[in-house]
């Protein structure tokens, strides 16, 4: 079960990182994008909003990946559709962030000569992922937990190694009760962790709230 | 045209067997989820220290556990204390728990963000604790806390798929077994996702028009 766990935080942070690439410029594009832009994006939101993980990660192992010629072992199959369906999320966190921001300070950096696109990395960015730090500690929970889907797969992860102990040995109730305490360690320890990054990159003087 | 056929006589009917199961899951869980959330929400605002802790430590406990985890505790842990109970109550019992931690959350917060003095108003009119929230504090809270609830509601419509896992068969079930006898994922796994799309906006269409017909006039959340 411990092996399980490496591999538990592997899909998690793989997924996490894929959402970060993914999510940032979904969120630009959603906010300063053209209209057209922006409708692909909501589609794109909609759709891994709107479909269940177990059936995104069966119509891709199954479906899309082997259709493209593509045979990707579990393990990253389940990062990627937890990664793309993170992205979809984190983008709205990262959305309601840049929206936070007041509208003036793009409008002072584009005065000062700036271009648009290093206003946004320079002016917003570093301030819009600051201020979604305790949205991605959400999120962190929310794709752990998820992670355990990806047993539906054959991930060797937490949930598919208590499962496959329990089956021989009949222990169901004590080695899931245990399994759910590493879950529980599992999140305690990266919102703690996501808690002090918070404090670490936190700005003097510029309080967030 | 072949698949056509086979579209018709076999996918439809098993799919339409599925969703019916699928419905059947989601109703009584949402329903039963949101009430006990609402309860506990309420006792872990206004309970005694001893309430408190206690339903403190159900919603750490099942807000930090997998739901998968939570499932299999229901279906493969319980009979070892001499509990049997069927797939099919082991999911509806498994989401009523979990979606109730979640709910509580959203109801103490909005519970929480009526003003104190509304309370302490009520009260020196005679109300009694009971009455204060029965009358008074719920009324209002409830009606903030929809939104959250609603999406609790739409997380709940996602899960349901979780319980194919502990073998109760439906919508995703039901597409496994057909994708794994026809070998056609793809199309069968896109039809299942269009599915919970359509039930997905649906669901999210009818609270929409709930939190709209809910409306008090003068007291509006968002002012447009």
């Amino acid at each position: 079960m411990v092996e399980g766990s490496i591999v538990t935080i592997g899909v998690v942070f793989g997924a996490m990182f894929l959402g970060l690439i993914l999510g940032v410029p979904i969120a630009i594009g959603q906010v300063y994008g053209k209209p057209f832009l922006r409708k692909i994006i909501a589609v794109y939101v909609w759709f891994f909003r709107g479909i269940p993980l177990l059936v995104l990660l069966f119509l891709f192992y199954f479906g899309f990946l082997p259709l493209l010629g593509l045979n990707l072992p579990a393990f990253t199959v389940a990062s990627i559709v937890l990664g793309l369906i993170s992205s979809a999320y984190q983008s709205q966190i990262f959305r309601g962030a840049i929206l936070s921001l007041p509208e003036g300070q793009l409008k002072a950096a584009r005065a000062l000569g700036m271009s648009d696109f290093s206003a946004i990395c320079n002016i917003i960015l570093p301030q819009a992922l600051r201020l979604s730090i305790p949205g991605w500690s959400n999120e962190y929970s929310i794709i752990l937990k998820d992670s355990a889907v990806t047993y539906a797969l054959g991930v060797p992860e937490i949930m598919a190694r208590t499962h496959f102990v329990a089956t021989r040995t009949y222990e169901h109730l004590i080695l899931y009760a245990t399994a759910g305490l590493l879950y529980l360690i599992l999140t305690f320890a990266g919102t703690k962790a996501l808690r002090i990054l918070e404090e670490k990159v936190r700005i003097p003087g510029y309080a967030t709230r | 045209m072949n698949e056509w056929i086979y579209i018709q006589n076999a996918v439809v009917p098993a799919l339409w067997k599925g969703l019916v199961v699928s419905i059947e899951l989601i109703v009584p869980s949402a329903i039963m989820g949101l009430l006990l959330g609402i309860v506990v929400g309420t006792l872990r605002v206004y309970g005694s220290v001893f309430l408190r802790l206690l339903s403190d430590g159900y919603v750490v406990l099942f807000r930090g556990v997998p739901l998968l985890v939570q499932l299999f505790t229901w279906y493969f842990g319980l009979p070892h204390i001499g509990i049997f109970l069927s797939p099919f109550s082991a999911s509806v019992l498994g989401f009523t728990l979990c979606s109730a931690a979640y709910h509580s959350e959203y109801v103490r917060g909005a519970l929480l963000s009526i003003k104190r003095g509304q309370i302490m108003a009520a009260q020196s009119l005679g109300f009694s604790t009971l009455d204060t929230l029965r009358y008074i504090v719920l009324p209002q809270a409830i009606r903030r806390a929809l939104p959250g609830c609603g999406n609790e509601i739409i997380y709940l419509i996602k899960y349901s798929s979780l319980a194919y896992m502990i073998t109760c068969i439906e919508l995703t079930g039901q597409a496994k077994a057909l994708a794994s006898q026809s070998f056609k994922y793809l199309e069968i796994f896109l039809i299942v996702g269009f599915i919970y799309l359509v039930l997905v906006s649906i669901a999210s269409w009818l609270l929409n028009k709930l939190e709209n017909a809910l409306v008090i006039p003068g007291f509006e959340l968002y002012k447009s």
